[in-house]
């Protein structure tokens, strides 16, 4: 399975990384550009050619400023609070494949970082790893709403943790397997739909699972409307209201490195990942695609911002263990009653 | 600006840095979410889609102090309000920007009364003051490009030559660009 030599899995990662870096960066640009055409604005256009370097600007500048550290705080856990969230949203990324194994430089590449055999309990794994990051940084300011914050990511993120996990479990039926790369190969296969032959992309037989998905990673990654616990107007800013400078920036990179990650991940599991029109015979093509893939996904997290205004806690809440949980239920055993009657085991 | 001003000689290193930072701290000042009085009504409309003051000079509304650069003191400062004011611009790390916004935060405006601070600058240092009662957008734009200028060109240019060349070069464009307008 992972039969290539070690440094090469070191310079893909490495790659990875750093795209992930400047995708996050341009992520920020793009969701201003957005939306400002959303709210009839122009978006940064000052900063370099038609603002392009806005991103860079932004980074430069934290960089530059003072870091404060309030007297109160906790230092320690202060300090690595903002690491815990940032480390959490990267490693993630190591289990998306973007490709299967490819020939190239006379040799066999994988295009992916690795490939465990249970990828996709890794990325809720650590996606629920990185909330501990925000209640110990809400702590450790000794900041009132910074902790109420911090109690509201909690809760909010332990209760959509099991809403993402259980969408899943329909897919993970359907694949037989929890190894991303399995269930990218599951969808390469064809599907007949009477005379249509398509892709056997998960997103056609379990289309109740991707919407539920997709909510329940908006609410993960803290994203509007479901960013309770950044709420401007009842809670400054929320968990990191005591953060400034590059600290802060960890929270930032964080939030979006997530937001990518999980993108590139729900396209992995409902859209076929790098499957496409002549992916197959090119690889660079499946990459191309994963990639627009994901971007349509940023794009609907920024269309859902600029659209919707924010839940009140309760209704979060309701929403959540009232409507999303029964449902999700209800999708895992209509799946496995399919599975089982096409597999000739139920009656 | 900064902690670390006149610890290091002035040398092309030490100054090309300056120039990046001086860039990027122009080109992302981001702004203190809070409005005093009827200003703070006109500064929201400079923000908003007709004249977008906020996004276009690539500037952002933070809610917590901590993570601001710039404070815009938009109206009338009251006695009991001037303390907060002043904590607020304490929380800020450095550097930072002060722009006072209309009469009432420059001079006191029309209420010279035992109640109000006559003028913002008596709390906190004010970088850039801008006229009017409520000053149009437009003022808000004119005022927000000449602190721009003042935090990448003079205050480049302070560390340089010296502060009075910058000042003597500030008043110098500043007449070029009033004769540009009369003409």
């Amino acid at each position: 399975m992972n039969d290539q030599p070690l440094w090469l899995t070191f310079i893909f990662a490495f790659l990875i990384m750093n795209v992930l870096l400047i995708g996050m960066a341009y992520m920020t640009y793009f969701e201003r550009k957005m939306l400002g055409a959303m709210q009839d604005r122009m978006g940064p256009t000052r900063t370099g050619p038609k603002g392009l370097l806005q991103p860079i600007a932004d980074g430069i500048k934290l960089l530059g400023k003072e870091d404060l550290i309030p007297r109160a705080a906790d230092k320690w856990v202060f300090f690595f609070a903002p690491l815990i969230v940032f480390v959490t949203a990267i490693v993630g990324a190591a289990v998306i494949p973007f490709g299967g194994t490819i020939n190239a430089f006379g040799r066999d590449l994988n295009l992916y970082i690795t490939d465990l055999n249970v990828g996709a309990l890794f990325v809720l794994a650590f996606s629920s790893i990185g909330v501990y990051g925000i209640i110990l940084g809400a702590w450790a300011s000794s900041n009132r709403y910074s902790l109420l914050g911090g109690l509201r990511a909690a809760a909010q993120v332990v209760s959509y943790e099991i809403i993402l996990g259980l969408s899943l479990v329909g897919v993970f039926m359907l694949a037989g397997s929890l190894s991303l790369r399995d269930i990218m190969l599951e969808q390469q296969t064809n599907l007949e739909l009477g005379p249509l032959t398509v892709k056997n992309w998960f997103i056609l037989s379990q289309p109740l699972a991707f919407i539920l998905f997709m909510i329940a990673a908006v609410a993960e990654t803290n994203r509007a409307p479901f960013d309770l616990p950044e709420a401007e107007s009842e809670l400054v800013s929320g968990f990191h209201t005591e953060y400034s400078a590059f600290r802060f920036s960890f929270y930032f990179l964080g939030e979006y490195i997530s937001m990518i990650v999980v993108s590139l991940f729900a396209a992995t599991l409902f859209l076929g990942g790098p499957s496409g029109p002549g992916s197959s015979d090119h690889w660079y093509l499946g990459i191309l695609y994963i990639l627009i893939k994901a971007i349509v996904f940023l794009f609907f997290y920024i269309w859902l911002r600029a659209t919707l205004p924010r839940f009140r806690y309760d209704q979060l809440m309701g929403l959540a263990w009232k409507v999303l949980l029964p449902l999700v239920i209800l999708n895992i055993v209509v799946t496995a009653a399919i599975r089982l009657a096409s597999d000739g085991l139920l009656f | 600006m900064g902690l670390i001003d006149d610890r290091f000689d002035k040398n092309v290193f030490v100054t090309s840095l300056d120039f990046v930072f001086n860039w990027a701290r122009r080109s992302s000042l981001w702004w203190l979410q809070f409005g005093l009085a009827c200003c703070a009504i006109e500064m929201i409309a400079a923000s908003m889609s007709r004249f977008d003051l906020a996004e276009r000079f690539g500037m952002l509304f933070r809610a917590s102090p901590r993570q601001a650069d710039l404070m815009i003191v938009a109206g009338t400062v009251t006695k009991k309000m001037a303390p907060v004011v002043r904590t607020l611009y304490d929380q800020m790390p450095e550097p930072k920007w002060v722009v006072s916004m209309g009469s009432c935060a420059n001079v006191g405006g029309p209420f010279d009364t035992y109640a109000v601070v006559q003028g913002v600058d008596q709390v906190v240092p004010v970088d850039i003051y801008v006229p009017g009662c409520p000053p149009t957008p437009e003022a808000l734009y004119f005022g927000i490009l000449e602190l721009q200028n003042k935090v990448i060109k003079y205050e480049t240019m302070a560390k340089k030559q010296g502060a009075v060349a910058a000042e003597e070069q500030r008043m110098r464009d500043r007449a070029e660009a009033m004769a540009a307008i009369r003409a």
